[in-house]
C-alpha cells in the first residue's frame, strides 16, 4: 500500500520520484544510470509504471523471474516498444500467448516504459523505411524466411503449439522490431542474416500485402483453397441446387401455369 | 425421445415438401398436354431475348476498350443469365406443357442371349485342348506385358543412388540463397537460416538450389541444452545445427522454426515444423519426430567451422533426404 | 418427297434424313421422356460445368507455356520483377495480366472445376441414397464413380500446372504419395517425374498433356458412354401416380425439356462467369513462384482433395520398417489406402447392396427414397460422415487459427471422431429413416404391412389377397 502511494506520488511529480528511484538503481547494479534530466524523468516515470504493471512477472528491476518471464535487461527499447505498441504486453497470465490487441497504455506511458526498459541497455528502436526497400526482394525474403509460418500473404497460420499472427496491422517499425526480437516462439534474425536494407524490403512487401490489389475480385481472405471451397459449396452449389429445384419440378400436382380462359383441362 | 424424433422428422418433411400426398393410384394415366401461351408471356420472352445482344455487345465493347476482369465477368454473366431467363420462361410459358408416358425397353432377351452363348461355344467346336490353348494365350499376354513393363525396371539399378543423392560432402561450405558463404558469427541464437552447398552445380547436375538434396536449415541453440546422440556430439559447433529442409513425410520444405523465447511458453523446446502436415521435429536431439505424421527423423548434417569462421559440412547427411519409399534403408 | 417452299423446318429435316436416314432417330430423341425431379439435374450441372471447362480451358491452353525452365521475370506484375520463376509461372502471370479476358477465363475455369466436382459428388449422393445404382444401372454407376476419380485427378493436374507456390507444394506431396506405393513406389514415381522431385523438365509437359488431352478425352468419352447408356435404359424415376417399373413419366425432350435444359446450361455458365469475374480464385501472383526449399503455412489443395490432406494430417506417425528397410512409408496410409478404401467401397456398393444390404438381385427402375432402405441409407451416411470428418480435419489448422482450438488436441479429437461419428451417424440415420417410414406407412408404395385375420381355431392367418396386392406392388 505504501509502495503504491509512493508510486502515485512518483507519477505526479518526476523530481521527487527521481531521488526515490535512484536508490533502486544502485540496488539493481545496473551500469551507469542515465543522469540527464529529461530522459531520467521519463525513465523514473517508466520505472514506476513498470513496478505496478509489469514487475509481478518480470521482477521489480526487470531481471526476470525464473519459470515465469524472461529478464528484460538488454532487450532494449526495441522490444519494449514492440510488445507495448502491439498490445502484446501486459499478458493476462504469464502462460498465455501474447497476441496483438489494442495497447494497454497511453502513448506517453508507453514512451516512459520504453525509456525505462531501454535504460538497461540493448538495441534501440530501429528506423525502417519501406520506401527504400525493393518489393521483389521483399517477396523473395518473405517467401524464404516468413511464409512458412505467416503464409505468403501474411494472413497468419499455426505452428504446433502456437498461433502465428496475421500481419494485417503490422507497421514497418513493428516488422523491423519483430525480426530482431523473435517474439514468443518466432525465430529471430541478426544483422548478419537480414540487413537493414533487407528489412526495409520485407516491410515494403508486408505493406503491399496489407493493401492487396485483388485484381480477381473479392479477395475471400487470400488464404487459398479453404475459402474457395466454401464459396464453391455454400454459394455456387447452393445457388445451383436452388436453380435445379426451380427448373426441375414441373409436377402435375402443382400446376405452375396460371389458369387461362379456354385453356385445357 | 420418440416425440423429438417425430418433430424433427416432420420438420424435415415439411421443409422438403415430403408431406405432399403421394397416394397409391396405380391405374392413373398421368399424360397431359396444355397449349397456348398468354400474349404478355410471349412479349416478356421477346423483351428478355432482345436484352441478350445488348449485354453481349457491352461485353465486346469492354473487351476492346477496357478488359477489366470484374466488368467483363459482369457483362458476360449478365448475357448468359438473360439467355437462361429467356429459355426457362419459354420452356415454362410458351411451348406446350406436356407430361408423356414412354414404355421402358425390356433390355434382356433370353432367347438371343442363349443363341449368343451357343454360337460362341460353336466357335471352339472340335478343339480338344481348349485349356492348353487358353494357357498358351495367357503366357503370350504375360510375356507381352513383361516386355512393356520391364524397361521401367531399367530405372532400378541407379534408382537408389538417384533418390538418395545429396551434394553434401565433408568440407563443402554452406552458402545462402544468394551464394554468400555463411559465417558462424552471423548465426545468432534462436535464428533460422536456409543454406545450400557451395559450388555443387545446377539442379540438373544434382546440386542446385532446386535439388531436394541441397537445402538445409541452420539454427543455433544454447549448446548446454543439446541432447544429441553421443556419436553426433561434435556435429553442432557452438550450438549451430543443420538439418535437411525437406520433410521426411511428404517432401514439403520445413519452413517453420518454433523456438520459445519465454520460459513460461507452453510449447515444448525448439522444433522445426513442416507447413503441410505439421510434422514437428525436435532440433535438440537430432531431429526426432515430436508430433505429426512423419515416420522418420529429419536427416542432420554434421557441421564444422573453418579458420575463416565459415560453416562447412563435416560429413554426410545422417540419413536419406526426403520421403521414404519401399526398400529405403531405414 | 414433295415439299413446298413454305415448309422450311421440313426442308431441314428432309435434308438430314435424305442423307443420314436420321428422322427416325430424331423422332425417338424428341419423344425421349425425362422424369420431373430436381435431383435429376445434378448430373446435368456437372455436364455443363464440363462444357464450360473445355471452352475456357481451350482458351487458356492457347497462352500457357508448360515449361519449368527457370527464367527471370520481367512482366507487368511489379512485385515479382527480376525474380527467378519458371516459364510456366510467367505465362500464367501473362494470361492473368496481359491477355484480354485472360484472368476472367482463368477464374471461370477454376470455379468451374470446383463446381464440376461438387456437382458430381451431389449427383453420386443422389444415386447412392435412392438406390439408382441397382441393376440395370450398375455399369453406368461404375462409369460415374470412375468419372469422379478422373475429375479429381484432372482438377489436381490443373491446380499443379501454374508452378506457383501452392501447386509446387501439392506436387511435392503427390510425389511423396506416389513414392509411398508399396514395391513399385520408387520406380513408379521416378518414371512419372523423370527423376527425383521436382523432376526433369519433361514432367511439366507430361502433366500438361494429361490435363489438356488425355484426361479430358477420357472424361469426355466416358460422359458420352454414360449418357448413351442412360438413353438406352431410359431414366429411372421416383414412384408416383401412373409411374411403374415398365414406363417413364415426365416431360418429353421436345420442346419442354430441351428448353429447360438449355436454360440450365445458360444458368450454370452465367453463375460461373459471374463468379469468375467477381470472386478471386487462386491468385497465383500473390502466392509467388515455387522452389522446393520454400513453403507457406497451411498449404491446402482444392476442396475435392481436402479429405486426402485431412487423412495425411490425421495419420499417426506409423511407418513400417523391418530388416533395415522401409516397407510402407507413412503417406501411403492417408494418401493411397484411405482413398482406396473409400473408392473401393463405392465400386463395391452395387455388389454389397445385392449381397448384404437389400439382398435383392432384381432389376429396378423405380427409385427408393432414403427412408425406404434404412440400412443402405445409414451405411452410406456413415461412410459419408467418415469422409466428412477427415475432410474437416484437413482444415484443423485454420480452426486453431480462427477459434483457438489447439492443433494437437484437434488432431486427437478428429482421430476419435473418425471412429465414433460414423457409428453415431449410422444409428441416427437408421432411426430417422425408420421413423419416416413409420410415419407414412410406406409413403411411396402405400401401405406395406400384412393383413392378419384371426381364424376360428384362435390362430392367425395372413390375408392372402392383401399380401399378393402388396408384393405385386413391389
Amino acid at each position: 500500500m505504501r509502495r503504491r502511494l509512493m508510486m502515485m506520488v512518483a507519477l505526479g511529480c518526476g523530481a521527487l520520484a527521481l531521488t526515490d528511484f535512484a536508490a533502486h538503481w544502485d540496488a539493481s547494479a545496473t551500469p551507469s544510470p542515465t543522469s540527464t534530466a529529461a530522459p531520467s524523468g521519463l525513465v523514473a516515470q517508466g520505472h514506476a509504471l513498470f513496478d505496478s504493471s509489469c514487475a509481478s512477472c518480470h521482477g521489480l528491476s526487470a531481471q526476470g523471474i525464473s519459470g515465469r518471464a524472461p529478464s528484460l535487461h538488454g532487450v532494449g527499447a526495441l522490444a519494449a516498444d514492440f510488445y507495448l505498441q502491439t498490445g502484446r504486453m501486459p499478458l493476462p497470465n504469464p502462460k498465455a500467448q501474447p497476441l496483438r490487441t489494442s495497447p494497454a497504455f497511453s502513448p506517453s506511458k508507453i514512451k516512459a516504459l520504453v525509456a525505462y526498459v531501454g535504460s538497461f541497455g540493448g538495441p534501440d528502436i530501429p528506423t525502417v523505411q519501406p520506401s527504400r526497400g525493393s518489393l521483389a526482394e521483399g517477396q523473395r525474403l518473405f517467401g524464404l524466411d516468413c511464409a512458412g509460418c505467416h503464409t505468403i500473404q501474411g494472413q497468419g497460420g499455426i505452428v504446433t503449439g502456437a498461433i502465428v499472427p496475421a500481419l494485417n496491422q503490422a507497421t514497418p517499425r513493428q516488422v523491423g522490431e519483430a525480426v530482431r526480437i523473435g517474439p514468443y516462439v518466432m525465430p529471430r534474425f541478426g544483422e548478419g542474416e537480414l540487413t537493414g536494407t533487407e528489412v526495409n524490403s520485407l516491410a515494403r512487401y508486408i505493406q503491399s500485402i496489407q493493401h492487396p490489389d485483388n485484381l480477381g475480385g473479392w479477395g475471400i481472405g487470400r488464404i487459398g483453397p479453404i475459402p474457395e471451397g466454401m464459396v464453391a459449396w455454400l454459394l455456387a452449389a447452393a445457388a445451383l441446387l436452388l436453380i435445379a429445384r426451380l427448373l426441375g419440378e414441373r409436377t402435375s400436382e402443382q400446376p405452375e401455369r396460371p389458369p387461362r380462359p379456354g385453356g385445357g383441362a | 425421445m420418440s416425440r423429438v424424433w417425430k418433430t424433427i422428422v416432420m420438420f424435415v418433411l415439411w421443409r422438403t415438401g415430403g408431406l405432399r400426398a403421394r397416394g397409391q393410384q396405380p391405374e392413373v394415366d398421368p399424360s397431359e398436354r396444355h397449349t397456348g401461351a398468354p400474349a404478355w408471356a410471349e412479349l416478356l420472352v421477346v423483351a428478355v431475348l432482345l436484352l441478350v445482344p445488348v449485354a453481349a455487345l457491352a461485353f465486346v465493347a469492354l473487351f476492346v476498350l477496357d478488359p477489366n476482369t470484374q466488368l467483363l465477368g459482369l457483362a458476360l454473366g449478365t448475357t448468359l443469365a438473360l439467355l437462361a431467363c429467356a429459355l426457362v420462361l419459354a420452356g415454362r410459358w410458351l411451348v406446350p406443357q406436356e407430361t408423356k408416358v414412354e414404355q421402358r425397353p425390356r433390355l434382356a432377351d433370353p432367347d438371343a442371349a442363349r443363341e449368343v452363348t451357343e454360337q460362341a461355344a460353336e466357335g471352339v467346336e472340335g478343339i480338344t485342348r481348349r485349356r492348353l490353348l487358353a494357357g498358351a494365350a495367357g503366357v503370350a499376354g504375360a510375356g507381352l506385358t513383361a516386355a512393356v513393363v520391364i524397361p521401367v525396371a531399367a530405372l532400378g539399378p541407379g534408382l537408389e543412388e538417384q533418390l538418395r543423392r545429396t551434394p553434401w560432402r565433408a568440407g563443402r561450405a554452406l552458402v545462402d540463397e544468394q551464394g554468400n558463404p555463411m559465417l558462424a558469427a552471423d548465426i545468432i541464437e534462436r535464428s533460422f537460416q536456409t543454406a545450400f552447398p557451395q559450388g555443387a552445380g545446377t539442379a540438373a547436375e544434382g546440386g542446385g538450389q532446386e535439388d531436394l538434396g541441397s537445402p538445409v536449415v541452420v539454427v543455433r541453440v544454447d549448446p548446454a541444452t543439446l541432447r544429441l546422440p553421443a556419436e553426433r556430439a561434435d556435429w553442432a559447433p557452438q550450438g549451430i545445427l543443420a538439418y535437411s529442409k525437406i520433410c521426411t513425410h511428404a517432401a514439403c520444405a520445413i519452413s517453420l522454426f518454433r523456438d520459445p523465447l519465454s520460459p513460461s511458453t507452453e510449447s515444448k523446446g525448439p522444433a522445426l515444423v513442416c507447413p503441410c502436415h505439421y510434422s514437428t521435429f525436435d532440433v535438440l536431439d537430432g531431429g526426432s519426430v515430436e508430433f505429426g505424421p512423419a515416420g522418420r527423423p529429419l536427416p542432420q548434417l554434421p557441421l564444422t567451422i573453418d579458420s575463416a569462421g565459415v560453416l562447412r559440412a563435416a560429413g554426410l547427411m545422417s540419413g536419406p533426404v526426403g520421403p521414404s519409399w519401399w526398400g529405403d534403408p531405414s | 418427297m414433295n415439299h413446298t417452299a413454305k415448309d422450311r423446318p421440313g426442308d431441314a429435316v428432309a435434308f438430314v434424313d435424305e442423307r443420314l436416314g436420321a428422322a427416325r432417330g430424331m423422332r425417338w430423341l424428341m419423344d425421349y421422356v425425362f422424369p420431373d425431379h430436381w435431383s435429376f439435374l445434378l448430373g446435368e450441372i456437372a455436364l455443363y460445368s464440363f462444357v464450360v471447362l473445355v471452352l475456357t480451358g481451350t482458351f487458356l491452353a492457347l497462352f500457357f507455356d508448360p515449361d519449368t525452365t527457370q527464367t527471370v521475370y520481367h512482366g507487368s506484375y511489379h512485385a515479382l520483377q527480376g525474380q527467378s520463376v519458371s516459364n510456366a509461372y510467367a505465362s500464367t502471370l501473362h494470361i492473368s495480366f496481359d491477355v484480354s479476358g485472360g484472368l476472367l477465363a482463368r477464374q471461370v475455369h477454376h470455379w468451374a472445376a470446383l463446381v464440376f466436382v461438387a456437382a458430381i459428388t451431389l449427383h453420386l449422393l443422389r444415386i447412392v441414397f435412392t438406390g439408382a445404382f441397382r441393376k440395370p444401372r450398375d455399369i453406368n454407376y461404375f462409369i460415374g464413380v470412375t468419372l469422379l476419380a478422373l475429375a479429381i485427378l484432372e482438377g489436381f493436374a490443373g491446380y499443379s500446372l501454374p508452378d506457383d507456390l501452392l501447386s509446387g507444394m501439392g506436387l511435392a506431396i503427390a510425389w511423396a504419395v506416389a513414392m509411398s506405393l508399396p514395391l513399385i513406389g520408387g520406380p513408379f514415381a521416378t518414371a512419372l517425374w523423370g527423376g527425383r522431385f521436382p523432376g526433369s523438365t519433361a514432367f511439366e509437359s507430361r502433366l500438361f498433356i494429361a490435363h489438356v488431352f488425355l484426361l479430358p478425352a477420357i472424361i469426355g468419352g466416358l460422359i458420352a458412354v454414360h449418357l448413351a447408356i442412360i438413353m438406352r435404359q431410359r431414366h429411372s424415376q421416383f414412384p408416383g401416380p401412373g409411374r411403374r417399373e415398365d414406363n417413364v413419366v415426365g416431360t418429353p425432350m421436345w420442346p419442354g425439356y430441351a428448353l429447360r435444359s438449355l436454360g440450365l446450361f445458360a444458368a450454370v455458365a452465367a453463375l460461373l462467369v459471374l463468379m469468375g469475374g467477381l470472386i478471386q480464385i487462386n491468385p497465383v501472383w500473390l502466392w509467388g513462384p515455387y522452389h522446393p526449399y520454400i513453403g507457406t503455412n497451411g498449404a491446402q489443395p482444392d476442396w475435392y482433395l481436402g479429405w486426402l490432406i485431412g487423412a495425411l494430417r490425421l495419420m499417426p506417425n506409423l511407418e513400417i520398417h523391418a530388416f533395415g528397410h522401409t516397407f510402407v512409408p507413412n503417406p501411403f496410409f492417408g494418401g493411397v489406402l484411405f482413398p482406396g478404401i473409400v473408392f473401393g467401397l463405392l465400386y463395391a456398393l452395387p455388389w454389397l447392396d445385392r449381397r448384404f444390404i437389400s439382398r435383392d438381385y432384381r432389376r429396378h427402375d423405380l427409385l427408393e427414397r432414403p427412408r425406404d432402405n434404412p440400412r443402405r441409407s445409414a451405411l452410406a451416411a456413415a461412410l459419408l460422415s467418415a469422409v466428412a470428418v477427415v475432410f474437416a480435419a484437413g482444415s484443423a489448422d485454420r480452426l486453431f487459427f480462427q477459434f483457438g482450438f489447439g492443433y494437437e488436441g484437434a488432431v486427437w479429437f478428429f482421430r476419435g471422431a473418425f471412429l465414433v461419428v460414423p457409428v453415431i451417424t449410422y444409428l441416427v440415420t437408421k432411426r430417422v429413416c425408420a421413423g419416416l417410414a413409420r410415419e407414412q406407412a410406406h409413403p411411396l408404395r402405400g401401405w406395406s404391412g400384412h393383413v392378419v385375420i384371426r381364424n376360428r381355431s384362435g390362430g392367425f392367418d395372413a390375408d392372402a389377397e392383401a399380401i399378393e396386392l402388396d408384393t405385386a406392388e413391389r
